[in-house]
């Protein structure tokens, strides 16, 4: 049963990752680059570490995403 | 063409490198590392946490905590120093959308309650999973939806700057009174270790999480801060 | 379950080097070297497994059989400060790729000739 709900998240993570590279706009790119570090984050919560699944869910998915799409912006405002 | 055709013959050395390392890998069923073994058997009795991670962390590995905390400081000025602006290059605003009023209004109710989670995080490091990252890193989330729901806020660079160097002096002092007081450098000992797994105890443990967490706080906060302002630039 | 979670961690660091090597926008090279940091992370935290063991975690386990129903502790101190280091590397690149484009209006790295002799 847990290996099951491994092997999907790890299906959705690979899957995630090569839509990050792959897609053609890059807000795209950057939600689903907050997605490989949420499902690691529940693959953290199944090898045991709950510190570290709270500094990658609230680091990882949170702070770097948004960083992305404010940098993203200032380029956008500059560019027309 | 031949660009493609050397990528990909470097990924498959890599990929050969990582199978030959996932060959030799094997779950052991017993725990055998030896350093690890002394940590479980003797790191709650010397350090009076109930958290072992929170424990490595800051008393036995307090050095590198040290070294990612001047990291964060690093970052922090050398954005704040890139993107700078001058007053003369400022011009005045484009006009902005405003923000709806389900995100205002609601904003003032949780906000206090995204800061209260934070310093609960923070506060109780080292009897629950938690501490100073996570806590500030929850704070920092708190001051992007302060940004968020009213655009005209910028983040008051005295105030960040303030907490900022006060939480690294004093994380400094307590180190030091560590190596005076006690047995070394970030020694936790030198403040009575209480009873194990009530909130004042681990001597020194909550104390040093709490300034940690407050400066982290303030560094992503004003990372956040600075690479939000809406205004144009000159373009030169 | 552990031997799944490792092997994802490779292909995420093969899937983030290929990121880096083949794309021209900066934009997603520096999005290929938050999935390579992410790869590393899981990989370090899936060698200090041990099976059927339980978080370090001292409230529900009494102290005396700490040893007995817990795993290795050390990988996860590391990869917490491999986490928040990753987060300022990856804020530093950014703001250098907003200054890039600040001067040469373009984000494709074949412009980037200064340096070449």
């Amino acid at each position: 049963m847990i290996i099951a709900i491994a092997a999907v998240l790890c299906l959705l993570s690979l899957v995630g990752a090569i839509m990050t590279i792959h897609s053609k706009k890059l807000s795209i790119g950057i939600i689903a680059s907050g997605l490989v570090s949420l499902t690691a984050s529940i693959l953290f919560l199944l090898l045991a570490a709950p510190d570290v699944a709270l500094t990658e869910a609230s680091i990882g998915s949170g702070l770097t995403t948004i960083i992305f799409f404010y940098a993203l912006n200032k380029i956008r405002q500059n560019h027309d | 063409m031949i660009k493609k055709i050397i990528i990909i013959g470097l990924l498959a050395g890599v990929g050969v490198i990582f199978f030959q390392l996932f060959q030799a890998y094997q779950v052991p069923t017993i725990l055998s590392n030896k350093l690890a073994v002394y940590y479980a058997q003797n790191a709650a009795r010397e350090v009076g946490a109930a958290n072992l991670v929170s424990a490595i962390v800051v008393t036995y590995r307090g050095f590198d905590t040290l070294g990612e905390v001047t990291i964060l400081f690093l970052t922090a000025a050398i954005i704040s120093f890139v993107l700078k602006l001058k007053k003369e290059d400022r011009v005045p605003d484009r006009p902005i959308r405003e923000t709806s009023e389900l995100l205002t209004s609601s904003s003032q109710v949780i906000v206090p309650v995204i800061f209260l989670v934070g310093i609960y995080i923070f506060i109780n490091g080292h009897l629950t999973p938690g501490g100073g990252f996570q806590g500030g890193a929850v704070i920092a989330s708190g001051v992007l939806l302060m940004l968020l729901a009213n655009p005209h806020m910028e983040v008051s660079h005295k105030l960040v700057a303030f907490i900022e160097s006060l939480s690294g002096i004093g994380f400094v002092v307590v180190g030091v009174l560590g190596l005076i007081l006690a047995g070394g450098f970030l020694d936790n000992r030198f403040l009575p270790l209480g009873t194990f797994g009530t909130l004042i105890s681990a001597g020194a443990l909550p104390l040093i999480y709490i300034f940690i967490g407050l400066k982290v706080g303030a560094e992503l906060s004003n990372i956040l801060g600075t690479i939000s302002t809406h205004q144009n630039e000159k373009n030169s | 379950m552990a031997y799944i979670i490792i092997i994802t961690g490779f292909l995420l660091v093969l899937i983030g080097l290929w990121g880096i090597l083949s794309q021209k926008n900066l934009f997603k090279i520096i999005l290929g070297f938050t999935i390579f940091d992410t790869g590393i992370n899981v990989v370090m935290v899936s060698v200090g497994y041990v099976q059927g063991k339980t978080a370090p975690i001292l409230d529900v386990i009494s102290q005396k059989d700490a040893l007995k129903s817990i795993v290795d502790p050390i990988p996860q101190a590391l990869v917490l400060t491999s986490i928040v280091i990753g987060l300022g590397v990856s804020a530093l690149m950014l703001v250098y790729a907003i200054k890039l484009f600040q001067d040469k209006k373009s984000l494709d790295v074949n412009n980037f000739k200064d340096l070449k002799w």
